[in-house]
Protein backbone atom coordinates (compact mmCIF):
# COMPACT_ATOMS: atom_id res chain seq x y z
CA UNK A 1 0.00 0.00 0.00
CA UNK A 2 2.48 2.85 1.19
CA UNK A 3 5.28 1.50 -0.98
CA UNK A 4 2.77 3.02 -3.69
CA UNK A 5 3.55 6.45 -2.88
CA UNK A 6 7.04 5.54 -1.46
CA UNK A 7 7.71 4.25 -5.45
CA UNK A 8 5.67 7.70 -6.60
CA UNK A 9 8.32 9.58 -4.26
CA UNK A 10 11.17 7.74 -4.36
CA UNK A 11 10.94 7.92 -0.27
CA UNK A 12 11.71 5.17 1.53
CA UNK A 13 9.27 3.78 4.01
CA UNK A 14 10.11 4.60 7.72
CA UNK A 15 10.19 1.02 9.54
CA UNK A 16 7.47 0.97 12.15
CA UNK A 17 10.04 1.22 15.10
CA UNK A 18 11.23 4.55 13.42
CA UNK A 19 7.64 5.35 13.29
CA UNK A 20 6.75 4.75 17.03
CA UNK A 21 9.72 6.54 17.87
CA UNK A 22 8.73 9.86 16.08
CA UNK A 23 5.34 9.76 17.40
CA UNK A 24 6.87 9.14 21.20
CA UNK A 25 8.79 11.89 20.99
CA UNK A 26 5.76 14.14 19.62
CA UNK A 27 3.30 12.47 22.89
CA UNK A 28 5.98 13.52 25.12
CA UNK A 29 6.68 16.52 24.26
CA UNK A 30 2.93 17.86 25.34
CA UNK A 31 2.17 14.96 27.78
CA UNK A 32 5.84 16.58 29.76
CA UNK A 33 4.44 20.46 29.82
CA UNK A 34 0.92 19.96 29.84
CA UNK A 35 0.95 23.16 27.58
CA UNK A 36 -1.50 22.73 24.83
CA UNK A 37 -0.69 23.70 21.15
CA UNK A 38 -3.93 26.48 22.06
CA UNK A 39 -1.90 28.12 24.81
CA UNK A 40 1.38 27.87 22.39
CA UNK A 41 -0.85 30.23 19.68
CA UNK A 42 -2.04 32.63 22.72
CA UNK A 43 1.90 32.93 23.98
CA UNK A 44 2.44 33.66 20.27
CA UNK A 45 0.24 36.09 19.92
CA UNK A 46 1.03 38.09 23.48
CA UNK A 47 4.60 37.52 22.96
CA UNK A 48 3.96 39.67 19.03
CA UNK A 49 1.96 42.40 20.86
CA UNK A 50 4.78 43.21 24.19
CA UNK A 51 7.82 42.90 21.31
CA UNK A 52 6.21 45.12 18.65
CA UNK A 53 5.74 47.55 20.96
CA UNK A 54 9.08 48.39 21.48
CA UNK A 55 10.58 46.80 17.86
CA UNK A 56 10.16 46.23 14.67
CA UNK A 57 9.43 42.22 13.98
CA UNK A 58 8.36 39.84 11.26
CA UNK A 59 5.15 39.22 12.25
CA UNK A 60 4.26 36.22 10.25
CA UNK A 61 7.85 34.57 10.53
CA UNK A 62 7.47 34.16 14.44
CA UNK A 63 8.01 30.85 15.71
CA UNK A 64 7.39 29.34 19.31
CA UNK A 65 8.25 26.05 20.09
CA UNK A 66 8.51 23.45 22.56
CA UNK A 67 11.84 21.52 22.68
CA UNK A 68 13.28 18.74 25.21
CA UNK A 69 16.24 17.94 25.80
CA UNK A 70 16.87 14.90 28.65
CA UNK A 71 13.57 15.45 30.15
CA UNK A 72 14.37 19.35 30.18
CA UNK A 73 11.54 21.14 29.06
CA UNK A 74 11.57 25.15 26.82
CA UNK A 75 10.16 26.97 24.88
CA UNK A 76 12.31 28.43 22.08
CA UNK A 77 11.25 31.69 20.31
CA UNK A 78 12.63 32.66 16.94
CA UNK A 79 11.66 36.48 16.40
CA UNK A 80 12.70 37.99 13.24
CA UNK A 81 13.86 41.23 13.37
CA UNK A 82 13.08 43.83 10.39
CA UNK A 83 15.81 45.76 10.16
CA UNK A 84 15.45 49.53 10.35
CA UNK A 85 16.98 51.37 7.87
CA UNK A 86 16.92 55.11 9.02
CA UNK A 87 19.04 53.77 11.73
CA UNK A 88 21.44 52.75 9.82
CA UNK A 89 22.26 55.45 7.52
CA UNK A 90 21.84 57.70 10.22
CA UNK B 1 22.72 -2.79 57.25
CA UNK B 2 18.97 -2.17 57.06
CA UNK B 3 17.42 -3.01 54.18
CA UNK B 4 16.89 -1.66 50.80
CA UNK B 5 13.78 -0.70 49.92
CA UNK B 6 13.03 -0.87 45.63
CA UNK B 7 9.67 -0.36 44.41
CA UNK B 8 8.93 -2.12 41.18
CA UNK B 9 6.17 0.06 38.98
CA UNK B 10 5.34 1.10 35.60
CA UNK B 11 2.06 2.80 34.94
CA UNK B 12 0.48 0.35 32.24
CA UNK B 13 -0.70 -3.21 33.41
CA UNK B 14 0.97 -6.08 32.33
CA UNK B 15 3.76 -5.29 31.67
CA UNK B 16 5.76 -7.77 33.90
CA UNK B 17 5.79 -6.02 37.40
CA UNK B 18 5.52 -9.31 39.60
CA UNK B 19 6.82 -11.02 36.90
CA UNK B 20 10.60 -9.09 37.59
CA UNK B 21 9.30 -8.79 41.70
CA UNK B 22 9.42 -12.39 41.99
CA UNK B 23 12.41 -12.94 39.92
CA UNK B 24 14.95 -10.10 41.18
CA UNK B 25 13.82 -11.56 44.74
CA UNK B 26 14.78 -15.26 44.23
CA UNK B 27 18.18 -13.80 42.25
CA UNK B 28 18.92 -11.72 45.26
CA UNK B 29 18.19 -14.61 47.68
CA UNK B 30 19.76 -17.12 45.75
CA UNK B 31 22.79 -15.14 46.46
CA UNK B 32 22.08 -15.20 49.86
CA UNK B 33 21.17 -11.92 50.91
CA UNK B 34 17.48 -11.83 52.95
CA UNK B 35 14.68 -10.68 50.88
CA UNK B 36 11.53 -9.90 51.61
CA UNK B 37 9.05 -9.83 48.69
CA UNK B 38 5.48 -7.51 48.82
CA UNK B 39 2.88 -7.61 46.92
CA UNK B 40 1.29 -4.33 46.93
CA UNK B 41 -1.25 -5.58 44.59
CA UNK B 42 -4.27 -4.98 47.08
CA UNK B 43 -7.24 -6.97 45.68
CA UNK B 44 -5.63 -8.44 42.49
CA UNK B 45 -3.18 -10.39 44.39
CA UNK B 46 -0.58 -12.29 42.16
CA UNK B 47 2.75 -12.37 43.34
CA UNK B 48 1.97 -15.65 45.86
CA UNK B 49 0.97 -17.62 42.87
CA UNK B 50 3.96 -16.38 40.75
CA UNK B 51 6.17 -17.38 43.97
CA UNK B 52 4.67 -20.85 43.93
CA UNK B 53 3.41 -19.99 47.38
CA UNK B 54 -0.80 -19.49 47.54
CA UNK B 55 -0.94 -22.51 49.58
CA UNK B 56 0.66 -21.41 52.49
CA UNK B 57 -0.87 -17.82 53.05
CA UNK B 58 -2.27 -17.60 56.43
CA UNK B 59 -2.45 -13.28 56.76
CA UNK B 60 -1.87 -11.04 54.70
CA UNK B 61 -0.88 -7.31 54.11
CA UNK B 62 -4.04 -5.91 55.29
CA UNK B 63 -4.39 -7.89 57.77
CA UNK B 64 -0.90 -6.99 59.80
CA UNK B 65 -2.03 -3.09 58.97
CA UNK B 66 -5.14 -3.95 60.65
CA UNK B 67 -3.41 -5.05 63.41
CA UNK B 68 -5.29 -8.80 63.09
CA UNK B 69 -2.02 -10.57 63.37
CA UNK B 70 1.81 -9.52 64.29
CA UNK B 71 4.01 -8.61 60.86
CA UNK B 72 5.95 -12.17 61.61
CA UNK B 73 3.02 -14.05 61.39
CA UNK B 74 2.30 -12.89 57.59
CA UNK B 75 6.27 -13.39 56.77
CA UNK B 76 5.63 -16.21 54.45
CA UNK B 77 9.02 -18.20 54.00
CA UNK B 78 9.91 -19.79 50.43
CA UNK B 79 9.87 -23.74 50.10
CA UNK B 80 13.44 -23.43 47.67
CA UNK B 81 15.46 -20.21 48.83
CA UNK B 82 15.87 -20.29 52.93
CA UNK B 83 16.56 -16.32 52.81
CA UNK B 84 13.68 -15.48 50.54
CA UNK B 85 9.97 -14.35 52.14
CA UNK B 86 6.62 -13.23 50.73
CA UNK B 87 4.03 -10.44 52.26
CA UNK B 88 0.99 -11.44 50.53
CA UNK B 89 -1.66 -8.61 49.53
CA UNK B 90 -5.06 -9.27 50.48
CA UNK B 91 -7.36 -10.78 48.02
CA UNK B 92 -10.57 -8.99 49.09
CA UNK B 93 -9.74 -5.94 50.02
CA UNK B 94 -9.30 -2.71 48.45
CA UNK B 95 -6.36 -0.31 47.42
CA UNK B 96 -8.03 2.24 50.44
CA UNK B 97 -7.32 -0.44 52.78
CA UNK B 98 -4.19 0.71 53.46
CA UNK B 99 -2.19 4.32 53.37
CA UNK B 100 1.60 5.43 52.30
CA UNK B 101 2.26 5.91 55.83
CA UNK B 102 1.11 2.36 56.92
CA UNK B 103 4.02 1.42 54.22
CA UNK B 104 6.19 3.43 55.48
CA UNK B 105 5.87 1.57 58.84
CA UNK B 106 5.50 -1.53 57.44
CA UNK B 107 8.71 -0.81 55.98
CA UNK B 108 10.63 0.22 58.56
CA UNK B 109 9.80 -2.48 60.89
CA UNK B 110 10.76 -4.83 58.31
CA UNK B 111 14.15 -2.90 57.37
CA UNK B 112 16.66 -4.48 60.64
CA UNK B 113 15.78 -8.09 59.51
CA UNK B 114 16.35 -7.56 55.70
CA UNK B 115 19.05 -6.63 53.13
CA UNK B 116 16.12 -6.27 50.16
CA UNK B 117 12.31 -5.21 50.55
CA UNK B 118 11.30 -5.77 46.79
CA UNK B 119 7.57 -4.16 46.29
CA UNK B 120 5.28 -5.02 43.74
CA UNK B 121 3.50 -2.33 42.79
CA UNK B 122 0.14 -1.89 40.99
CA UNK B 123 -0.59 -0.72 37.73
CA UNK B 124 -1.67 2.98 37.54
CA UNK B 125 -1.25 6.07 39.57
CA UNK B 126 -3.71 5.84 41.98
CA UNK B 127 -3.69 4.73 45.88
CA UNK B 128 -2.46 1.90 45.08
CA UNK B 129 0.58 3.47 43.08
CA UNK B 130 1.50 6.00 46.07
CA UNK B 131 1.16 3.49 48.83
CA UNK B 132 3.82 1.28 46.33
CA UNK B 133 6.48 3.83 46.12
CA UNK B 134 6.02 5.68 49.53
CA UNK B 135 8.81 3.85 51.54
CA UNK B 136 11.12 3.15 48.33
CA UNK B 137 14.46 3.67 48.21
CA UNK B 138 14.95 3.26 44.74
CA UNK B 139 12.20 2.60 42.08
CA UNK B 140 12.45 0.14 39.26
CA UNK B 141 10.28 1.25 36.32
CA UNK B 142 9.34 -1.61 33.96
CA UNK B 143 8.19 -1.05 30.69
CA UNK B 144 8.10 -3.04 26.86
CA UNK B 145 8.78 -1.53 24.11
CA UNK B 146 5.62 -0.39 23.13
CA UNK B 147 4.19 3.38 22.28
CA UNK B 148 1.36 3.02 25.00
CA UNK B 149 4.21 0.92 27.15
CA UNK B 150 6.77 3.78 27.01
CA UNK B 151 4.34 6.45 27.18
CA UNK B 152 2.79 5.23 30.49
CA UNK B 153 6.14 4.78 31.57
CA UNK B 154 7.11 8.65 30.70
CA UNK B 155 3.96 9.64 32.78
CA UNK B 156 5.60 7.56 36.36
CA UNK B 157 9.30 9.00 35.40
CA UNK B 158 8.22 12.44 35.92
CA UNK B 159 5.58 11.33 39.40
CA UNK B 160 8.54 10.05 40.92
CA UNK B 161 10.71 12.42 39.99
CA UNK B 162 7.66 14.98 41.48
CA UNK B 163 7.87 12.89 44.49
CA UNK B 164 11.79 13.08 44.89
CA UNK B 165 12.03 9.58 44.86
CA UNK B 166 14.02 9.44 41.67
CA UNK B 167 16.60 8.78 39.62
CA UNK B 168 14.30 5.66 38.44
CA UNK B 169 16.00 3.57 36.78
CA UNK B 170 14.62 1.66 33.89
CA UNK B 171 13.70 -2.29 32.96
CA UNK B 172 12.88 -3.35 29.23
CA UNK B 173 10.85 -6.08 29.62
CA UNK B 174 9.60 -8.94 26.43
CA UNK B 175 12.45 -7.50 24.21
CA UNK B 176 12.50 -9.69 21.17
CA UNK B 177 15.35 -9.35 19.22
CA UNK B 178 14.14 -10.53 15.20
CA UNK B 179 11.94 -7.40 15.33
CA UNK B 180 14.22 -4.94 16.68
CA UNK B 181 15.87 -6.10 13.83
CA UNK B 182 13.81 -6.08 11.27
CA UNK B 183 12.62 -2.63 12.38
CA UNK B 184 9.49 -3.32 13.73
CA UNK B 185 10.27 -2.87 17.44
CA UNK B 186 11.70 -0.25 19.56
CA UNK B 187 15.14 -0.90 20.21
CA UNK B 188 16.91 -0.55 23.54
CA UNK B 189 18.55 2.91 22.78
CA UNK B 190 15.51 4.30 20.88
CA UNK B 191 13.66 4.05 24.47
CA UNK B 192 16.12 5.08 26.27
CA UNK B 193 16.89 8.16 23.98
CA UNK B 194 13.04 8.83 24.69
CA UNK B 195 13.13 8.21 28.15
CA UNK B 196 16.19 9.47 28.85
CA UNK B 197 16.74 7.62 32.18
CA UNK B 198 19.21 5.18 33.33
CA UNK B 199 19.06 1.44 32.42
CA UNK B 200 19.03 -1.05 34.84
CA UNK B 201 17.86 -4.05 32.87
CA UNK B 202 17.16 -5.60 29.61
CA UNK B 203 15.17 -8.42 29.62
CA UNK B 204 13.83 -11.01 26.81
CA UNK B 205 10.66 -12.02 25.67
CA UNK B 206 10.77 -15.86 27.18
CA UNK B 207 8.67 -18.45 26.90
CA UNK B 208 10.19 -19.63 30.06
CA UNK B 209 8.38 -17.31 31.80
CA UNK B 210 4.90 -18.71 30.91
CA UNK B 211 6.29 -22.30 32.22
CA UNK B 212 7.96 -20.44 35.47
CA UNK B 213 4.19 -18.94 35.66
CA UNK B 214 2.55 -22.30 35.53
CA UNK B 215 4.81 -23.92 37.62
CA UNK B 216 5.47 -21.11 40.72
CA UNK B 217 8.71 -21.31 40.46
CA UNK B 218 10.48 -17.89 39.01
CA UNK B 219 12.49 -18.13 35.61
CA UNK B 220 16.07 -16.83 37.87
CA UNK B 221 15.85 -20.15 39.53
CA UNK B 222 16.62 -22.11 36.00
CA UNK B 223 20.27 -21.68 34.90
CA UNK B 224 18.81 -22.43 31.36
CA UNK B 225 16.24 -19.31 30.60
CA UNK B 226 17.55 -16.11 29.04
CA UNK B 227 15.01 -13.77 30.84
CA UNK B 228 16.14 -15.61 33.72
CA UNK B 229 19.72 -14.56 33.68
CA UNK B 230 18.55 -11.25 32.60
CA UNK B 231 16.78 -11.20 35.84
CA UNK B 232 19.96 -11.95 37.79
CA UNK B 233 22.12 -9.58 36.11
CA UNK B 234 19.62 -6.73 37.27
CA UNK B 235 20.13 -8.39 40.90
CA UNK B 236 23.66 -8.12 40.52
CA UNK B 237 23.42 -4.58 39.51
CA UNK B 238 21.06 -3.44 42.24
CA UNK B 239 24.38 -4.80 44.69
CA UNK B 240 26.66 -2.33 42.39
CA UNK B 241 28.46 -4.78 39.97
CA UNK B 242 29.63 -3.81 36.71
CA UNK B 243 27.75 -6.38 34.49
CA UNK B 244 27.41 -5.76 31.06
CA UNK B 245 24.13 -5.49 29.30
CA UNK B 246 22.65 -8.72 27.04
CA UNK B 247 23.10 -8.05 23.33
CA UNK B 248 19.35 -8.89 22.63
CA UNK B 249 18.65 -6.25 19.44
CA UNK B 250 21.82 -5.74 17.86
CA UNK B 251 20.92 -3.94 14.63
CA UNK B 252 23.31 -5.15 12.47
CA UNK B 253 22.78 -7.75 11.19
CA UNK B 254 25.31 -11.20 11.31
CA UNK B 255 26.83 -10.89 8.21
CA UNK B 256 27.63 -7.36 8.87
CA UNK B 257 29.15 -8.33 12.26
CA UNK B 258 30.72 -11.49 10.95
CA UNK B 259 32.65 -8.97 7.81
CA UNK B 260 33.93 -7.02 10.88
CA UNK B 261 35.37 -9.52 12.36
CA UNK B 262 36.86 -11.17 9.44
CA UNK B 263 38.03 -7.63 8.35
CA UNK B 264 39.56 -5.95 10.88
CA UNK B 265 39.45 -2.41 10.91
CA UNK B 266 37.36 -2.18 8.11
N1 LIG C 1 10.03 -11.53 29.54
C1 LIG C 1 8.84 -12.11 29.36
N2 LIG C 1 8.67 -13.06 28.40
C2 LIG C 1 7.46 -13.64 28.21
N3 LIG C 1 6.37 -13.35 28.92
C3 LIG C 1 6.46 -12.42 29.89
C4 LIG C 1 7.69 -11.76 30.17
N4 LIG C 1 7.47 -10.89 31.18
C5 LIG C 1 6.17 -11.01 31.52
N5 LIG C 1 5.55 -11.94 30.76
C6 LIG C 1 4.14 -12.33 30.84
O1 LIG C 1 3.35 -11.15 30.77
C7 LIG C 1 2.20 -11.28 31.60
C8 LIG C 1 2.12 -10.10 32.54
O2 LIG C 1 3.19 -10.16 33.45
P1 LIG C 1 3.04 -9.68 34.96
O3 LIG C 1 1.85 -10.29 35.60
O4 LIG C 1 4.36 -9.84 35.60
O5 LIG C 1 2.74 -8.13 34.69
P2 LIG C 1 2.28 -7.02 35.75
O6 LIG C 1 2.93 -5.76 35.29
O7 LIG C 1 2.56 -7.47 37.12
O8 LIG C 1 0.71 -6.97 35.49
P3 LIG C 1 -0.40 -6.19 36.38
O9 LIG C 1 -0.31 -4.75 35.96
O10 LIG C 1 -1.68 -6.84 35.98
O11 LIG C 1 -0.03 -6.40 37.82
C9 LIG C 1 2.30 -12.61 32.31
O12 LIG C 1 1.50 -13.54 31.64
C10 LIG C 1 3.78 -12.97 32.17
O13 LIG C 1 3.97 -14.35 32.16
MG1 LIG D 1 1.22 -7.60 38.83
Amino acid sequence: MSSFFSRLTGRRDASSAETAKERLKLVLIHDRTDISPAVIEVLKDEIIAVISRHVDIDRDLVEINLTQNNRESRLVADIPLINSPKKRRG
Amino acid sequence: MPATVVTITSGKGGVGKTTATANIGVALAAGGQRVVCLDADIGLRNLDVVMGLENRIVYDLVDVVEGRCRLKQALIKDKRLPDLHLIPAAQTRDKSAVSPTDMVRLADELRPDFDWIIIDSPAGIERGFRNAIAPADRVLIITNPEVSAVRDADRIIGLIEAEEKGPAELILNRVRADMVKRGDMLGTADVLEVLAIELIGLVPEDENIVVASNRGAPAALDGNSRAGQAFRNIARRLNGEDVPFMNLDESKGFFERLARLVRPGG
